[in-house]
């Protein structure tokens, strides 16, 4: 019995965090992208700086009417919101916070290949969201969207292969054990191109082309109103928190910190995390949409070289230190 | 008889054909949903549905291997088949014409032909299969048999040759597609440029 409860209260942990770390997210979007423009952002919705102004958003989407289009594939439409949603529910089970055994959801033996993996799936549902649309802008966004996965899915397994050949082992807890502070400018070089794949993959800006609001009028995601637009919405900011956590996991050392490491390790995972995402809102104020040609030139001609190049070296190193 | 014979009979002694595991049963049902999955597949007039039938199939796979403890395979097949190979095919289905409704051009004359041949592969695979592993067992209690570090190690021990063998038929594959798209690109441009003469000579003629 106590192992059930144990699960459940794993479940209900992460599923908290799910529902919750995307909001603020959200939130901490609307307010530094204001500040960086000059401007205030929400300031009443709950009273304090606009802190509700997410949950009153939520309250909009959910009071609109559900709209499915008379031409589109009735099923497939309503189905794809949650294809994109669920697998970033299903990778955050997987990442650790913390050195102890309750920090994690679930210990996944080939941990690094199930949270790339069940990221991969999640484009499923833009793909499947542009085509049952029966909408030539959606057509396009998801047409845009499969061309992007396929570019930047390669650097970013590679730079993912760099770290694991560096630890020895493919398990996310595993890699943190193995961390040393000098991992950070030895893998410098991978921990930025699965940054910069990973923004790629969750379509924000700069790579923003599939969704591009101002030409193709959020291609995917033009005809999905209310909840199911919202849960798009969720989706890419829970996407962000997945990516910043993986990053940190992988690259940053995870809990791992000048002090404090017994009892206060999940602080740090969670500073680094909540920093990697102030970068990605900082990069969407900083840099225009890249053009289709230049994102898929930025893929193949750059990231995928510098991930080869980064994976030599994380070779050559290993058996340096190993002799 | 051997150690690993005796292991064997122990282990048909404990695992009748009549009381299932839990495990079991999991495995016969998702089983039964992937071939469901793919049956719809190769049935289904709408192009994209049979594609994403193809996803059902493929994770159904994906569960099957996990059921089996081979968690790394598990994942791979997800991150390879569902992840990027239906990715491609539903790009490919995107590009050229992705029709939403019925095709009436899905079924092909062959599919009698096509029929017999995939009953005639399966009966060989499932007869070499039950052949070879039929007195075989996992056992779901003791250590992981099929975790990332024993498939690493049996793969580059056992089976490096067939290993490499095989990254060198993909490397092949892989020159004989740029080769094949650059000569395409060579005629195509050769194409445009009869064309642009001819253009020039017809407006010249004007």
């Amino acid at each position: 019995m106590n192992d059930v409860l144990d699960v459940a209260l794993r479940l209900i942990v992460v599923f908290v965090a799910f529902l919750v770390l995307p909001l603020v997210v959200g939130q901490t979007e609307h307010k530094v992208m204001a500040h960086m423009q000059g401007r205030l952002g929400p300031m009443y919705a709950g009273g304090f700086h606009g802190w509700a102004q997410l949950v009153a958003d939520g309250v909009k989407f959910a009071q609109k009417e559900d709209i499915v289009p008379a031409d589109a594939d009735r099923r497939i439409f309503q189905l794809a919101p949650a294809v994109a949603l669920l697998p970033y529910l299903l990778v955050l089970l997987a990442i650790p916070i913390g050195p102890s055994e309750g920090a994690v959801g679930q210990v996944v033996d080939a941990g690094i290949f199930f949270v790339l993996a069940v990221m991969g799936v999640g484009v499923l549902g833009s793909l499947m969201a542009g085509w049952a649309s029966a909408n030539k802008f959606s057509l396009l966004g998801g047409l845009r969207t499969a061309a992007q996965l396929l570019a930047y899915e390669l650097p970013m397994l590679l730079a993912a292969a760099s770290v694991a050949m560096a630890a020895g082992t493919v398990s996310l807890p595993g890699i943190i054990d193995a961390f040393e502070w000098w991992w950070v400018p030895w893998q410098i070089v991978g921990a930025l191109v699965f940054f910069v794949a990973g923004l790629a993959e969750l379509q924000r800006p700069p790579f923003d082309m599939p969704v591009a609001d101002s030409e193709i009028i959020f291609g995917a995601y033009t005809e999905y109103t209310g909840l199911r637009f919202a849960l798009f919405l969720l989706a890419e900011y829970a996407g962000i928190v997945v990516l910043c956590g993986l990053t940190t996991v992988l690259f940053l050392g995870g809990w791992h910190g000048p002090w404090g490491a017994d009892g206060l390790g999940w602080v740090w995972t969670l500073l680094k995390t909540a920093v990697l995402a102030f970068v990605v809102i900082w990069l969407r104020v900083t840099y225009p949409r890249l053009r289709e040609d230049q994102l898929q030139k930025l893929s193949w001609t750059l990231l995928v070289p510098l991930a080869l190049a980064q994976i030599a070296l994380t070779g050559i190193v290993k058996v340096a230190i190993n002799q | 008889m051997t150690p690993v014979a005796a292991a064997a009979t122990a282990a048909t002694q404990t695992h009748g054909f009549l009381s299932p595991t839990g495990v079991e049963i999991a495995f016969l049902l998702v089983g039964l949903v992937t071939f469901g999955a793919a049956i719809v597949t190769v049935t289904t007039k709408q192009l994209v549905h049979a594609a994403l039938w193809l996803v059902a199939a493929l994770g159904g796979l994906a569960v099957e291997y996990l059921l089996l403890t081979a968690e790394f395979i598990a994942w791979v097949q997800v991150l390879i088949y569902v992840g990027s190979v239906v990715v491609l095919l539903l790009f490919g289905l995107m590009l050229t014409r992705a029709p939403i409704g019925h095709s009436p051009d899905a079924d092909s004359g062959n599919r009698w032909a096509a029929l017999t041949v995939a009953v005639a592969a399966a009966a060989a695979l499932v007869w070499v299969v039950v052949d070879a592993f039929r007195t075989t067992w996992v056992d779901l209690d003791g250590a992981p048999q099929g975790t990332t570090a024993v498939t690493g190690s049996i793969l580059f021990q056992h089976w490096v040759l067939p290993f490499e063998a095989l990254s060198v038929l993909l490397l092949a594959a892989l020159v004989g597609a740029i080769v094949l798209s650059r000569r395409t690109a060579r005629t195509r441009d050769a194409n445009t440029r009869a064309q642009d003469t001819n253009t020039k000579a017809r407006e010249g003629n004007r």
